[in-house]
């Protein structure tokens, strides 16, 4: 997704807990809470419910999917699990992403802090031209270009490689703006001191701004490798060959059949949310407290 | 750098422009991939969209012939509306629930608030693909849970994948469930940001919290609602792998939305030069909309 919401103040450190000032008067009791504990968890259940069904069928045996509505499965198996893992190259699948996840998850925090770090602190005529240009790809989403940046790429020679699905998407307005607006509340003085003690240019940036932006890393990471792991479309056009499938492409594929085996295809899908599931779980809280008004964008 | 260590903080140097080659090497990177990766492809898609290119072999300029056809084209129109109304339909229903479900969130009368959120959370995490595939078996004709619930109570199933309207709206409710975490997380930031001393005030006047939430939270939050709507009706004219996953532009191909369309003009028939104009005329209709909606913004904001 994509914003022309442009740069806005991204919290200093995601990780400090926002100060809580909740509208409302806390007096009230229970004679209030009822009622708004009852529509939290009425909505709450509704959201929830589409997923749990869904996982709770995923440890149903194929014959009853389709017969039995109890929530939970008489008897539980994984042999969903199994034939998704076995067919369809299902593992080569999950490898594939992983790989792209976690490559493009690099290089995408590694390139957007040294050009944030860039935009903040230096302050070239031609540094402004290139935010503007910056700015310009997050008015233009990849969708609409879907074509030409078919043809480049392929001409590029990146045609049926995981590389062609990397490389293209390190370019994101939002990490650069995430880097660039924390590193704008970095002291210019830090610079300053640093040069007087002789430091370089890179290095300063190496030693003393790459670790401190450590918070920012951490968020821009979790919302990149959501991004790549979700990513549909892109893959789509780029790989041709089975073997270097994704898991989002695999799984298209298997509902896209004539006839679909829903068994394969529950355990596939459920196999392929656990990474996001668990790295949103572990890093929570980074995400919550992240400003994504920054925008995000694939 | 300077040497003139003891008088440089009484007068910091404000010269940084003098360094070159160290920004050069730091933007270095994201240049090279902005050169290849975005203003290379937008100049030679906007140059194919005058051309009959097929993605091989020569070419001719067919001025704006593609773009005459695209008028013509009812495939295009048909994709076009459903585009249009998907938007129209996704938008509001995400923006009025992420909005409520932020409003709970935020109360202090709620409990459990932190597990709670998880639920809204999740399944913006989960990729469209399996968002599609999570409705479509919620929602199968034969089989899904819907329908099966529907004949228990003794009604008769309901055609959510062969009646194009109601399998659209299966799409743009499983849109919104989707895409309510992202949207509530706009939303409660926003209304954190309200000082408690307008609800203490107003609670003193005697407003009751409808009363509240009309003349105060939405006056204070409408900066993100406007960036809500924005994001949310770009995302829905993008929309795409969602539909190739529930119900593949389905019944037929009267769910086809614009994306989809440039996909199946551009590399199944291989019409690049066609499919570029689309793209173009996407990109118009995406610009148009960012643009009216600035200015609507700015004159709610300035009233």
């Amino acid at each position: 997704m994509t914003t022309t919401d442009m740069p806005r103040k991204v919290d200093a450190e995601p990780g400090r807990a926002v100060p809580k000032k909740r509208p409302g008067v806390a007096r009230g009791g229970l004679r209030r809470a009822v009622p708004a504990t009852t529509l939290l968890w009425v909505l709450a259940a509704v959201y929830g419910f589409p997923v749990l069904w869904f996982v709770l069928s995923s440890f149903k045996p194929a014959g009853d999917l389709f017969s039995s509505l109890a929530l939970f499965p008489d008897d539980p198996t994984l042999s969903g699990y199994k034939a998704a893992w076995e067919s369809a190259n299902f593992s080569q699948y999950f490898i594939n992403t992983a790989i792209v996840s976690v490559v493009a998850t690099i290089l995408t925090v590694g390139v957007s802090c040294c050009t944030g770090y860039a935009l903040a602190k230096y302050d070239n005529k031609w540094l402004k031209v290139f935010f503007i240009c910056i700015l310009a790809t997050t008015m233009l989403p990849g969708e609409v270009m879907l074509a030409p940046q078919f043809l480049v790429a392929r001409d590029l020679g990146l045609f049926n490689s995981l590389a062609g699905i990397i490389f293209p998407a390190l370019l994101t307005a939002t990490g650069c703006f995430m880097f660039r607006q924390f590193f704008l509340t970095v002291p210019d003085e830090l610079v300053e001191a640093a040069r007087i003690d002789g430091a370089r240019e890179l290095s300063i940036f190496l030693r003393i701004m790459v670790p401190i932006s450590r918070p920012i890393m951490l968020t821009l990471a979790i919302l990149s490798f959501q991004w790549r792991w979700n990513d549909y479309i892109w893959p789509l056009l780029m790989l041709n060959d089975p073997n270097k499938f994704t898991v989002q492409i695999g799984i298209q594929s298997l509902v896209g059949a004539q006839n679909i085996n829903w068994s394969v295809v529950l355990g596939g899908s459920v196999i392929s949310m656990i990474p996001l599931i668990v790295v949103f779980l572990v890093f929570q809280r980074y995400v919550m407290n992240a400003d994504i008004n920054a925008g995000l964008k694939d | 750098m300077t040497k003139r260590a003891p008088d440089v903080s009484a007068s910091p140097p404000r010269r940084r422009s003098k360094y070159t080659l160290a920004p050069l090497v730091l933007i270095a990177g994201n240049v090279v991939l902005f050169a290849l990766f975005f203003a290379w492809p937008a100049v030679i898609g906007l140059v194919y969209s005058f051309t009959n290119y097929t993605g091989v072999g020569a070419f001719q300029f067919v001025g704006l012939d593609n773009y005459s056809n695209l008028a013509g084209d009812s495939t295009f129109f048909d994709a076009l509306t459903r585009t249009l109304l998907y938007t129209v339909l996704f938008v509001p229903l995400n923006f009025v629930f992420s909005l409520l479900i932020a409003n709970v969130l935020v109360s202090k009368h709620a409990k459990g608030v932190s597990v709670a959120r998880v639920f809204f959370f999740i399944p913006w995490l989960l990729s469209p693909i399996v968002v599609g595939v999570l409705w479509r078996w919620l929602f199968g004709e034969n089989f899904g849970l819907v329908n099966h619930l529907i004949e228990k109570f003794g009604g008769s199933a309901v055609p959510w994948q062969s009646n194009a309207d109601l399998s659209l709206l299966v799409v743009v409710v499983a849109a919104s469930w989707a895409w309510t975490g992202f949207s509530m997380l706009l939303f409660i930031a926003a209304i954190k940001n309200v000082p408690v001393s307008y609800y203490e005030a107003a609670s003193l006047d005697g407003a009751g919290p409808w009363r509240q939430f009309l003349n105060i939270t939405l006056p204070s939050i409408a900066p993100t609602s406007f960036i809500v709507i924005l994001l949310n009706t770009i995302h829905a004219m993008k929309e795409y792998p969602l539909f190739a996953a529930l119900n593949n532009g389905g019944p037929g191909t009267s769910n086809n939305l614009l994306v989809q369309y440039i996909y199946q003009t551009g590399f199944k028939s291989g019409q690049i030069g066609y499919a570029s104009a689309a793209s173009f005329v996407l990109m118009l209709i995406l610009m148009a909309v960012a643009i009216i909606q600035l200015i609507v913004n700015r004159r709610v904001e300035n009233r």
